[in-house]
């Protein structure tokens, strides 16, 4: 008898699990709980006199309220308009279908600031879409949501649409239900995990936005992270921005465990390879979702391009050339090129890093288990990697200063930094990928390959990974896509001689004259050719591997 | 037993390579520990300085110069606020008028008054006990710019003054950035503050804004996608910039520029360089600060960061001399009531401009 | 030998497994036979080593391996609908566990031709899983299962996800595979038909408890109680008075006989009469219900040639090689049959949150 055996599993699976405890903690616990810290503890005393004072503002109350049904709002939004854009771009099969998949991505990485201008040029009283109104509106601020996070949706959504057996459907369809209550009835009830993983993510996005509540609200609109943001930079009131940081992560926790609570498993099994087909009549609601969605994106992008090569009422290619030289303009710290290969760089580290975190997290939440209380601490141990999506990037970003400053963690103006600060921010994202996929194996597989003597990493190699990979691959591309986009941590946190291209962009944009704004404008271009492209090349990857799957 | 000890290998493995992945990250050899020879210069995101000047500054002091951006004026006084006592670098530059008082009051910085330091920088010199511990470096003024093309083409005159802009003839004319996500945008407040008194710009803001002023968030919105000359397609031709914006705006080919700033609209905005209390290289910091003052760096100035330096014996680029004039007589709040005053302004503002 | 004792596993509050023990020798094949829900799959995950017993023990070859996590006993399991690898060809599914011990590749490959072509499939090693058909994935599946020699085959119910045909074909094949092959294999069934084909030894399992045990012949002529007996294809089980003319017909007592739908057949001098209620013609003969005087209504064959309608008197004679004497009376409580309904439920609401 080897009473050890199983002790030495749990052994194993804790740690594995320490591993991005560790990361997590202290570049996300450590940080938070010392801003806090900070705001509680003002002087070495526990003082809640100004947490209640700050939350019994009646301003706090409309943020609140504000924050949180722009979210929802803007998350609705982006489901509805998401998932008939999934279906077109993984179910569907038609030309250019593939070039559509990385165009739906490229809003996500692009600075804020940059679409900012790209929408207000848009929306802007005297814009092409100055007639709606939306300048400065609510509406304004949703529709700016929604465009960037409706990949998020198509990205988590579609990778699942696209290994989910069709038969079910066709059983229903067979049985006499018309394509809409095929939908209702079959299709739904199997997306809904997923879908519901990707809302979650979506709204806590949505929730913590802040560039683009700014510029699109016209500073009319306050969200509890904005708030925390002026409390932090402007007012240095930590006791209110604690306040609003302990409000906000509440919120997030209940969200998760209400998502938690409501997140089925799935009973559904990947065995098929579905092959995409053309469309029919019936897919037309779907496409005109897709037309909708695709004008959403490509509006602000297609702004954003015609400006870039507009130069004194003419066309030109001068902003492209100017980017090439370092001397063109004082704000280009370095050329254009550089910057990219540093993004670059800092992205395959951030990739890297969220990846393989990500996938011990989800492989060790798929695990069952038979007792209740190892599977409530993996359900725990899921939840915990969403909170810094949750949380304001300003409270992590100056936490990181505040505590990350003396040995051990001497880690201030360590390089690292940055790649691990956006692998937190894409972690969320890779195992929300991923989770779905491998909680779908049926079990009594990997019990084949166990009794076969196939020890659990070995079962994981057999069983896991061959399916994992797909997903994977998709949440590389995703993770891919943060890193390079993602501006809050990195200002925060880049060196400056080795600044990333959103940097630069934001380096650009805030100098006057014509030229650099035009410099910054194409910069985000470039930006986002890059991302598409390298979209586009994880999809190639994709498919040149589905015959081996 | 094989099967045993292959479990803790690939586990240990794992551990292994996520330890390196992180070690070979691009800036694991990191190298400020060696603090006396490199000084470390904390400063916002505006940072920009010609490669020469910077191989200047390390073959005049011999200290290799490493540059932390962090963030605007308002985040890098409260980072360096925060960091207090282990501090960001050895010497920090960009801390301007509005904040020079919290990071004085807070004890972020050291006692350091360059020994050649120009006799015009006096007048920028703070008072009492902050004017030993920051250093005067620039100045520039954020004021109301006109698009003169566009007032020609409507035949109207151009508003001068700051009374000017709630007369009727300039309704919906005007974009500023907001002065709570702004730097310009606090100052235009400031400059309102400086004017009505702090019990009557209140109401000068509620009649501006009945007047159709639009609050965006940042500058580079209002004045690219609002404004008229910005290159936007924008429908206001007032805008809240700078006194140095003019310049930009000369088309190819032509001489003079298309937009103006109204001279009686400004409110100066001086930034300061200075020790960090604390720092781990203070010779070094101090001989920073001395070469922000000196004449290399004060030269570069204009060029790179769009500012005045405050040695008035530096040559400006010429079309400044000619179109970027400086306000004749800038609208002034004392540096200790801004300190004292700012959140209040600013959440009042905030709550007269959220309608 | 695998032996289990006092084997008890359960969910919450239902046991699943209720104090089983079973002996199974070295190179015999024992069927546990059961209706779904019965726990007897229960039963062969924990021997497999896949739920942990809360009380008894696994033995094999008297070393207790209850601790033993599944992939160290050297068992292997085989299910229902197979399992493979699908994204390893045939071949690499057949050689896995060859693979995963190291075995040379030649060698490897030499026992993965033998065993493919054991199973009927020779030259299949290179197809992907996924273009198989059922039968030939579960005949794959076999093949994996035995590649290493298992020290015990577990099978889950192989063939009742197959049609028919193939099922009766495979059974035998899996007998003789079985036997070639000299495998020590524990069989779940709820399939008498695959029980007698495949096992030498039967267990029938009803509410987690094991209600008899012995050869194929010993349950076969003796089921423990009324249920076993019909569970085993008996169609009918008659007791008290009724049975009376059976035992003079058959020249023996018991406290209850079972009867196989053919066991009374149509003969003009039959010792039994009774009326036809019912005739329908089924392949190769002619099936009848018919009202036995003194017994009451009971299934019966005539041949085909014998024209029947309802509402006919007949003769009928008692076949006794398929009847069953039955020495305990009928039993299958109340009590009973809810607490295998309870097993049933909750084991459905586990497979529910266990397989995704």
């Amino acid at each position: 008898m080897s009473p050890g055996g199983q002790k030495r599993y749990v052994a194993l699976a804790a740690a594995a699990a320490a591993v991005p405890l560790a990361v997590l903690a202290v570049f996300f616990v450590v940080p938070v709980v010392g801003m806090l810290r900070l705001g509680f503890f003002p002087d070495g005393e526990l003082d809640l006199g100004g947490v209640v004072e700050t939350l019994a503002r009646p301003r706090v109350g409309r943020v609140v309220w504000f924050t949180v049904w722009s979210a929802s709002l803007a998350t609705a939004v982006t489901v509805m308009l998401g998932v008939p854009v999934a279906y077109a771009l993984h179910r569907l099969s038609f030309p250019g279908r593939r070039i559509l998949r990385g165009l739906v991505a490229v809003p996500f990485v692009l600075p804020t600031v940059v679409v900012g201008v790209a929408f207000r040029t848009l929306l802007a009283d005297a814009g092409p879409l100055g007639f709606l109104g939306l300048d400065g509106s609510a509406a304004g601020i949703v529709a700016a949501l929604v465009f960037f996070n409706v990949s998020v949706v198509v990205r988590t959504v579609g990778p699942w649409w696209e290994a989910m057996d069709p038969r079910r459907e066709e059983a229903a369809a067979a049985l006499g239900a018309t394509p809409l209550q095929v939908l209702r009835t079959v299709t739904l009830p199997a997306l809904r995990p997923v879908v519901l993983s990707a809302a979650s993510v979506v709204f806590l996005f949505c929730a913590t936005a802040f560039g683009v509540v700014l510029t699109m609200g016209g500073l009319r609109y306050a969200t509890v992270e904005t708030e925390i943001y002026l409390l932090t930079t402007q007012f240095l009131d930590l006791r209110a921005a604690a306040a609003l940081s302990v409000l906000q992560i509440v919120v997030v926790v209940v969200l998760l465990v209400v998502t938690g609570r409501t997140r089925p498993s799935p009973v559904e099994r990947v065995t098929v390879d579905t092959v995409a087909r053309r469309p029919r009549g019936t897919d037309l609601p779907a496409l005109i979702v897709l037309g909708l969605a695709l004008l959403l994106v490509v509006a602000p992008l297609g702004t954003l391009v015609v400006r870039s090569l507009r130069v004194d009422g003419g066309w030109s290619t001068e902003y492209y050339r100017a980017l090439g030289d370092a001397d063109a303009s004082p704000a280009l710290a370095v050329p254009v090129g550089t910057a990219l290969e540093n993004s670059l760089r800092i992205a395959v580290d951030a990739t890297l890093v969220a990846l393989t975190l990500g996938l011990v997290v989800a492989v060790l939440v798929t695990r069952r288990t038979r007792r209740p209380g190892p599977r409530r601490l993996l359900s725990l141990f899921d939840g915990i990697f969403m909170l810094p999506l949750g949380v304001s990037a300003v409270t992590v970003g100056f936490g990181l200063l505040v505590t990350l400053d003396r040995p051990p963690l001497d880690l201030r103006g360590s390089p690292w930094l940055v790649p691990v600060a956006q692998a937190m921010v894409a972690l969320p994202l890779v195992v929300r990928t991923i989770v779905p996929v491998l909680r779908s194996i049926d079990e009594r597989r990997r019990e084949a390959a166990a009794t076969l003597g196939a020890g659990p990493l070995r079962v994981l190699a057999t069983v896991d990974l061959p399916v994992a990979w797909r997903p994977a691959l998709a949440a590389t591309g995703f993770a891919f896509a943060v890193s390079l986009g993602e501006f809050g941590a990195t200002s925060f946190l880049a060196r400056p001689d080795a600044p990333t291209l959103p940097v630069l962009v934001y380096q650009l944009v805030s100098r006057p004259g014509a030229d650099n704004f035009g410099m910054a404008l194409a910069a985000s271009v470039v930006l986002g050719l890059v991302t598409a492209v390298v979209m586009l090349a994880v999809e190639r990857l994709h498919l040149r591997g589905v015959g081996a799957f | 037993m094989s099967h045993r000890g292959r479990g803790l290998l690939a586990a240990t493995i794992t551990v292994a390579a996520l330890a390196a992945l992180a070690a070979c990250s691009p800036g694991a050899t990191n190298d400020s520990g060696e603090a006396n020879d490199t000084v470390t210069l904390v400063t916002h995101d505006s940072w920009s300085v010609p490669d020469e000047v910077i191989a200047a500054f390390e073959e005049e002091s011999g200290y290799r110069l490493e540059v932390v951006p962090s963030g605007d004026a308002g985040a890098l006084t409260n980072k360096l606020v925060l960091t207090k006592g282990n501090p960001l670098g050895d010497a920090v530059y960009g801390i301007d008028n509005t904040f020079a008082t919290r990071a004085v009051d807070e004890g972020v910085l050291a006692e350091h008054v360059p020994a050649d330091l120009p006799a015009s920088a006096e007048q920028y010199r703070l008072e009492g006990a902050a004017g030993d511990q920051l250093t005067p470096v620039d100045w520039g003024d954020v004021c109301v710019n006109a698009d003169d093309r566009w007032f020609a083409a409507h035949d109207l005159a151009p508003p001068r003054t700051l009374d000017d802009l709630l007369d009727p003839a300039y309704e919906g004319l005007l974009v500023t950035p907001g002065a709570s996500s702004s730097s310009p945008g606090f100052a235009f407040l400031l400059a309102t503050i400086g004017k009505y008194g702090v019990d009557g710009w209140q109401d000068y803001w509620t009649r501006l804004l009945d007047n159709g002023a639009k609050i965006v968030s940042d500058w580079s919105e209002a004045y690219e996608v609002d404004f008229t000359a910005g290159g936007g397609g924008g429908d206001r031709p007032l805008v809240v910039s700078y006194h140095s914006s003019p310049p930009f705006t000369i088309p190819e080919g032509e001489r003079r520029p298309t937009t103006s700033a109204l001279l009686e609209t400004c409110f100066r905005q001086v930034e300061y360089a200075g020790v960090l209390e604390g720092a781990a290289n203070p010779e070094g910091a101090k001989a920073l600060v001395d070469f922000m003052v000196g004449e290399t760096f004060q030269e570069a100035l204009p060029e790179n960061m769009y500012v005045v330096p405050v040695d008035d014996t530096v040559d400006l680029p010429p079309l400044w001399e000619k179109w970027a004039r400086p306000a004749p007589h800038p609208i002034t709040v004392p540096a200790e009531e801004i300190a004292e005053h700012r959140s209040e302004w600013i959440r009042a503002w905030s709550d007269v401009t959220a309608r | 030998m695998l032996e289990t004792s006092h084997l008890t596993v359960t969910f919450g509050d239902t046991v699943a497994v209720d104090d089983v023990s079973l002996e199974l020798p070295t190179g015999e094949v024992l069927a546990v036979l059961g209706a779904s829900g019965c726990g007897k799959s229960t039963l062969l995950r924990t021997v497999a080593g896949l739920e942990r017993p809360d009380a008894g023990a696994v033995l094999f070859d008297g070393v207790d391996v209850t601790g033993v996590p599944a992939h160290r006993r050297g068992f292997a399991l085989m299910f229902q609908d197979g399992q493979l690898f699908p994204n390893l060809s045939v071949g690499d599914n057949v050689g896995y566990a060859l693979r995963l011990r190291r075995t040379p590749r030649g060698q490897r490959e030499r026992r993965v031709a033998e065993l493919l072509a054991l199973v009927g499939l020779p030259g299949f090693a290179a197809r992907e899983p996924t273009t198989l058909s059922g039968g030939e994935q579960q005949r794959v599946a076999l093949a994996r299962a035995l590649a290493v020699r298992p020290r015990l085959l577990l099978l889950d119910e192989p063939l009742s996800a197959l049609d028919r045909d193939l099922r009766e074909r495979l059974a035998v094949e899996l007998h003789d595979i079985l036997r070639v092959e000299g495998t020590t294999a524990m069989l779940v069934t709820h399939d008498h038909d695959e029980a007698f084909a495949v096992a030498d030894r039967m267990a029938v399992m009803r509410a987690g408890r094991i209600v008899q045990t012995g050869t194929l012949e010993e349950v076969w002529r003796h089921p423990a109680d009324a249920e076993t007996a019909q569970f085993l294809g008996y169609a009918a089980v008659v007791t008290g008075p009724a049975a009376e003319p059976l035992f003079t017909v058959a020249g023996r007592r018991a406290s209850a006989i079972a009867l196989r739908r053919s066991a009374l057949h149509v003969a003009g001098s039959g010792p039994l009469s009774g009326v036809v209620r019912s005739a329908r013609l089924s392949s190769g003969e002619n099936r009848l219900v018919v009202d036995v005087d003194g017994v009451g209504s009971l299934d019966a064959v005539a041949g085909m040639d014998v024209g029947l309608r309802a509402g006919e008197r007949v003769r009928l004679e008692l076949d006794t090689s398929r009847v069953a004497f039955l020495d305990s009376g009928p039993s299958g409580t109340g009590s009973a049959g809810d607490s295998t309904h309870a097993a049933r439920r909750h084991i459905r609401g586990r497979r529910a949150r266990r397989t995704p």
